[in-house]
């Protein structure tokens, strides 16, 4: 009995050390649970985040505003998608805005987001951002973080190299991935090689309204254009891109597209494309695509499609395009803040490539070539050689920049992100990502100044990370503090979609320019009852137009008759509110789309087409008040065959 | 001890018969009918409002301090506030008959001018604050004065407009 007691307890005592032991080495996987991580990212009720962050969601098709160092969701903006919680997408006044040459598109697959520029420097006013798949750029406007104009790309497929900004937003630039027939024609895809062709656009943006235009569309050689980034500082006026599939393969690609031992990082001199243009140069290529703007004073958008594209082949203007080698493939393409380097990160490669911008100029003021592709001059690689980060891990993908003369990369194989420095090209440290990271974010860490406080790294996996969902588990973010020399994670965070790429910006600069409201004396809706005596019921054949208002609590009119069995009802809805954080919204019984929520000040439209004969109640959607519960109304629908008249009334 | 107890149960039960008793009155008073059939409304003659607090001495909270109307109304400014009265106020406000919310009708012979300033700029504040606007609130079941967000000038048109209406 004793020697079983005696055994008991040395089994206790064993499974606490070993227990011990345990909690021990899991805390030095994790890394994080040392010092005070958690301090760092606790933002205090009713305190505010230092940064916002613009996380893409992939392909959801949207852009999800988080603050950080917190981790937390503040908004998920629809961009290439419905949201049937703002309507947006599902409303009349949205629709426009996901029009395309292929017809209405109510997804995408959106990827980098970029924050206008000024002198270089983030400025706040909007953020861009791609639809990969049927090739759009979007623009977000930060007082209202609603997407106000997108247009389509022509001559593009899989709009990738994008959509990222030049340093004083004078071109937001879109490259295309695949490589396609320019104009697009049918012929065999066997005959790819020398006839498919890359489109590289160049989208100019009005310093007052940011309006987008399509400049020129530069028509390269039938590569895969990766990724791109401006050049800045010195080298402002130049926009580099990666490239693959310089084989030219068209099948197989995993293996014919990595045959080539380097690929190209291609260099465009977009100023002196633009002086050539300016000067009357390059050819209108008839086309096809949209171009949707959405306008605040109307609340409404429109699509215009357009007719034709100004086309410039790179053998028109001498010395605006060169051809810099790059080993395996290269994916990420980034510049640091200085504008001196420009990193390639070979995705097949050992090393990190970094080639210098002023031995770039001489080599070429040098005329030193390796030789040409279709016309364009290659450059030597060792000529543009700055330096080689040698064996920094597995897979490397993406570089960020933190102002202080580190680069951070992430390694996608390895799971890793690597901190090095830049000119001796040392590794300075390493952190484990969990899982398989793709794109990171410094806060303005595409810019001559950035944030160097935090990165986020983006993750493709997260397996064990958090509580299981079924097969589907969250994506994720992590972020790490980068202010000491080692680098510190603080916080995993779930994330809407694919996490592909963000940007991040000081939050006060956006902040004091979000609006609260819309004013009802600005609102120019062809639909708006501004009061009272604006409100109506119309009929137009068998389309029934409504001409509603809302306030706490209760819309104007309630009660509506004569509606018909076979009428097209539009509810346009005007919310008089003219107070900060007063939406209201409206849903209708049957109604095919989504229901409605209109900001103060705003009109909205939904239609509805009633099918069934009886009394229909429609009510607010959006807990506004006290007597939220009491804000509905009625309407009557009638057979179609009915001489009903249409009367209306709130109070009667 | 004993006693005691005794006399307190008797009060306990005294008070409970008591309420009781009250309550059956009060039943007597005002039986709940719901029928199908259909309510008469009685409109009444006099007072458009159904307000019996007057209370000229409370300026209620917020930025107005002070307001002294001169002798004249200014017409150009009470013009000016039935445009902004319109297009603001109208949803929930009608001239000359209780709606969402009270008639401005006689609003000066009850309430004085800061008052009715300061309840159209801090709507929230004087509702949360001010007795007389939280008793407003009850009365009228529970629908907030909403916050137009008018700027002092607009309002001070609107309160110029008011001076024009009928008692």
């Amino acid at each position: 009995m004793k020697k079983t007691i005696n055994l008991l307890v040395t089994l206790v005592i064993i499974a606490g050390l070993s227990s011990c032991n345990n909690s021990e080495s899991s805390s030095n996987n994790q890394g994080a649970l040392t010092g005070n991580a958690a301090e760092k990212v606790y933002v205090a009720p009713g305190e505010l985040d230092e940064y916002y962050a613009f996380i893409s969601g992939g392909f959801s098709g949207q852009l999800s505003v988080y603050g950080l160092p917190s981790g937390r969701l503040f908004k998920v903006i629809p961009v290439f998608s419905q949201d049937a919680e703002k309507a947006w997408g599902y409303n009349e006044e949205t629709k426009p805005m996901l029009n395309t040459s292929h017809g209405f598109i109510p997804w995408d697959d959106s990827h980098h987001p970029d924050i206008s520029q000024t002198n270089g420097e983030l400025d706040g006013r909007w953020v861009f951002i791609n639809g990969n798949n049927t090739p759009r750029i979007a623009k977000i406007d930060l007082t209202t973080f609603e997407t106000t104009e997108i247009i389509e790309v022509p001559n593009s497929a899989g709009n990738h190299s994008s959509s990222f900004v030049t340093e004083n937003t004078e071109y937001v630039v879109a490259g295309t991935r695949f490589s396609v027939p320019v104009p697009q024609k049918d012929m065999s895809i066997n005959e790819y090689k020398g006839n498919f062709k890359g489109a590289l656009s160049f989208i100019s943006v009005d310093p007052e309204d940011g309006e987008m235009d399509i400049k020129f569309q530069l028509i390269m050689p039938g590569f895969n254009y990766d990724l791109s980034h401006p050049g800045r500082g010195k080298s402002h006026g130049w926009f580099f891109f990666t490239t693959y599939n310089t084989e030219e393969a068209h099948t197989l690609m995993e293996v014919n597209s990595s045959q080539n031992d380097k690929d190209f990082i291609a260099a465009i001199n977009w100023k002196k494309i633009e002086e050539y243009v300016n000067n009357g140069g390059g050819t209108k290529m008839p086309t096809n695509y949209a171009h949707n703007i959405y306008d605040e004073k109307t609340h409404t958008a429109t699509s215009t499609m357009k007719k034709e594209v100004l086309v410039v082949n790179p053998s028109e203007v001498p010395g605006a395009v060169y051809l810099l080698p790059t080993p395996k493939s290269p994916h990420g393409c980034d510049v640091d803040p200085s504008g001196e380097y420009i990193v390639g990160n070979g995705k097949l490669s050992a090393n990190l490539t970094i080639h210098s911008f002023t031995k770039m100029i001489d080599a070429i003021e040098s005329e030193k070539f390796a030789g040409e592709a279709y016309g364009i001059p290659i450059l030597n690689f060792e000529d543009v050689l700055a330096g080689v980060v040698e064996q920094p891990g597995l897979g490397p993908l993406h570089t960020e920049f933190d102002g202080e003369g580190n680069a951070y990369t992430t390694f996608f194989i390895s799971s890793e992100v690597v901190k090095w420095k830049l000119g001796t090209w040392e590794v300075i440290d390493r952190k484990p990502t969990y899982y398989s990271v793709g794109h990171l974010m410094i806060p303005g860490g595409n810019s001559r100044n950035p944030f160097g406080k935090y990165v986020v790294a983006m993750n493709k996996i997260t397996k064990d990370r958090y509580l299981p969902t079924g097969p589907e588990v969250t994506q994720s973010a992590q972020l790490y503090d980068i202010t000491g020399d080692k680098m510190e994670l603080l916080l995993d965070f779930p994330t809407i979609g694919e996490p592909h790429y963000a940007a991040g910006i000081r939050a006060d600069i956006v902040a004091k320019n979000s609006k609260k409201l819309f004013k009802l004396e600005e609102n120019n809706h062809p639909y708006a009852a501004k009061n009272d005596d604006d409100t109506k019921v119309v009929r137009n054949g068998k389309e029934v137009h409504i001409y509603m208002t809302m306030i706490r609590s209760h819309f104007s009119p309630d009660n509506i008759e004569g509606v018909k069995v076979g009428d097209k009802v539009y509810f346009h809805v005007t919310n008089l509110e003219q107070d900060y954080d007063v939406p209201h919204g409206v849903s209708m019984i049957g109604a095919n789309t989504s229901e409605l929520l209109i900001m103060p000040g705003q009109t909205e439209t939904f239609v509805w087409e009633p099918k069934q004969v009886g009394v229909w109640p429609f009510y607010c959607t959006d807990f506004c008040s006290a007597l939220h519960q009491e804000m509905q109304g009625y309407v009557r629908v009638s057979p179609a065959t009915s001489k009903l008249d249409l009367s209306w009334s709130l109070g009667e | 001890m004993n006693n005691f107890i005794k006399f307190l149960l008797l009060i306990i039960f005294s008070f409970t018969i008591g309420s009781c008793g009250s309550e059956e009155k009060k039943e007597k008073k005002k039986k709940i009918q719901i029928t199908n059939t259909k309510k008469k409304t009685i409109k009444k003659e006099k007072s458009q409002n159904e307000e019996t607090v007057f209370d000229l001495a409370n300026k209620g909270i917020g930025p107005i301090k002070s307001l002294n109307f001169p002798t004249e109304i200014d017409k150009s400014i009470a013009d000016k506030g039935a445009a902004v009265f319109k297009a603001k106020c109208t949803a929930c406000h009608k001239i000359g008959k209780k709606f969402i919310g009270p008639a401005p009708n006689g609003i000066f012979q009850r309430r004085s001018p800061e008052w009715v300033m300061n309840m159209i700029l801090n709507p929230e504040e004087m509702v949360q604050k001010d007795p007389v606007a939280r008793a407003l609130l009850i009365k009228f079941n529970g629908s907030p004065m909403a916050n137009q967000n008018l700027t002092e000038e607009e309002a001070r048109s609107v309160v110029e407009y008011f001076r024009t209406l009928a008692p």
